[in-house]
């Protein structure tokens, strides 16, 4: 029997770092945070995944990508497990993936945990288009065309978008 | 499959579990009907929060049983008596306002629930409750921006929403009810004592019925039975429509 090569988790983790979110396809698993740890020995790799949100309908796919991705590098078995905890955050979001999601035209995310539990009438700091840069915007719902997404209106460009909501 | 488990940790699972598959559901019924195009969104995107942590809560629920049974079984294969939401959640929708009310009520209860929970002893639980805080927080928000902009809006919006706070209040002392199960749960350290909810919840629920204008009425009747099996008819027709596709075929995939 032929030795398989173990891989690094550097190795699986640019391996899953082209697989891409299906509802957010600028970004890729890794990027946004879903991959938590991947591990690996001779017989295969153990890849952990935490859902954005509860219900996200996307996971079932995401789960299958990442099977079809590593094992078409021939790692052996791979076996997905999936974790609630720690809770899922846009803080895990880094820098350079906030700017592609700019440039993609979904503003990013605020801190978590900002949000205030009773909104007292007062509007949220504006936050900035992501195709025009100015602040003069407002919210038009907390709830967008997926799960983790607002609606957001731009006064100056006319251009509906999404912010990416903190969570 | 319509025993009754004898666990009470898994009793109590399906109690948390059955609140938002039910509420989830009458809410997905707003999908497409929604007032606005953004409320329809908004409305199923809530519904979907629900239904995803029912899902994770009655899969810990039958990992924990251990009798073959899985969330999907749960779901689909039980029949109303063996349902253990509370009725709050599965009147029927009703207008707008009374949806945005039962909202209310729920969410802010939902989330002094799940604040509690996750500090709990059992880890799949508390791990869930943890997620399903920060998805409640924005259900609370939802339906208390919705409160305030009704009941100081026109007379109409007013007396709606006062109409839906006077006709639900009768299903919210069921909310805080404790019995056995509920008792062995904090007892195990898994669960929440209902009755500590209550005085937190009716001033959470005060401050923005005052802000709403609307009157919180006062204790009167309360309905209760839910939480061990005794419903309104409306489960029973709920639960035609959501399990007909899986009894008719069962065991189907796609």
């Amino acid at each position: 029997m032929v030795k398989r090569a173990v891989p690094s988790r550097d190795e699986i983790m640019s391996v899953l770092d082209e697989v891409k979110d299906p509802e957010v396809p600028i970004l890729s698993v890794v990027e946004l945070g879903i991959v938590r740890d991947a591990t690996a020995d001779e017989t295969g790799v153990e890849v952990t995944i935490t859902p954005t949100y509860s219900g996200c309908p996307a996971m079932r796919e995401i789960e299958d990508e990442i099977r079809a991705a590593l094992t078409s590098r021939g790692y052996g078995e791979v076996r997905v497990r999936t974790t609630y905890s720690p809770p899922w955050t846009t803080d895990w979001i880094a820098e350079p993936a906030r700017r592609k999601l700019a440039e993609y035209g979904i503003a990013p995310p605020g801190r978590a945990g900002d949000v205030e539990l009773i909104p007292l009438r007062t509007r949220r700091a504006a936050i900035a288009c992501p195709y025009c840069a100015s602040t003069n915007t407002e919210q038009r719902s907390e709830f967008g065309s997926t799960a983790c997404k607002s609606i957001w209106y731009c006064r100056e460009c006319r251009q509906p978008f999404e912010e990416f909501k903190a969570i | 499959m319509s025993s009754a488990p004898q666990n009470p940790v898994v009793e109590y699972l399906l109690r948390l579990g059955d609140d938002r598959l039910v509420l989830g559901h009458r809410l997905s019924e707003w999908c497409g009907h929604g007032p606005i195009l953004e409320e329809d969104i908004a409305l199923a995107n809530i519904s979907l929060d629900l239904i995803g942590q029912a899902t994770l809560i009655l899969k810990l629920a039958a990992e924990i049983e251990g009798t073959g049974r899985n969330e999907d079984t749960l779901a689909f294969f039980r029949d109303s008596a063996d349902y253990r939401n509370v009725q709050l959640v599965e009147l029927p929708k009703g207008d707008f306002g009374f949806t945005i009310v039962r909202q209310l009520f729920f969410s802010v209860y939902a989330l002094l629930q799940m604040e509690a929970l996750q500090k709990g002893r059992l880890e799949g639980m508390a791990g869930i409750a943890a997620k399903a805080v920060k998805e409640n927080r924005y259900h609370v928000r939802h339906s208390a921006q919705w409160v305030m902009t009704l009941g100081d809006g026109t007379a109409e919006s007013h007396a709606r929403i006062q109409i839906a706070v006077d006709e639900l209040w009768r299903y919210t002392g069921e909310l805080f009810l404790s019995d056995a199960v509920d008792e062995a749960a904090v007892r195990d350290g898994v669960g929440v004592d209902p009755t500590l909810l209550q005085a937190p919840w009716r001033e959470q629920v005060g401050d923005i019925l005052g802000r709403a204008t609307i009157d919180m009425p006062k204790d009167g009747y309360m309905q209760r039975g839910g939480r061990t099996g005794r419903h309104t008819e409306h489960l029973g027709h709920l639960l035609t429509e959501m399990q007909i596709v899986a009894r008719s075929h069962p065991g189907a995939q796609w």
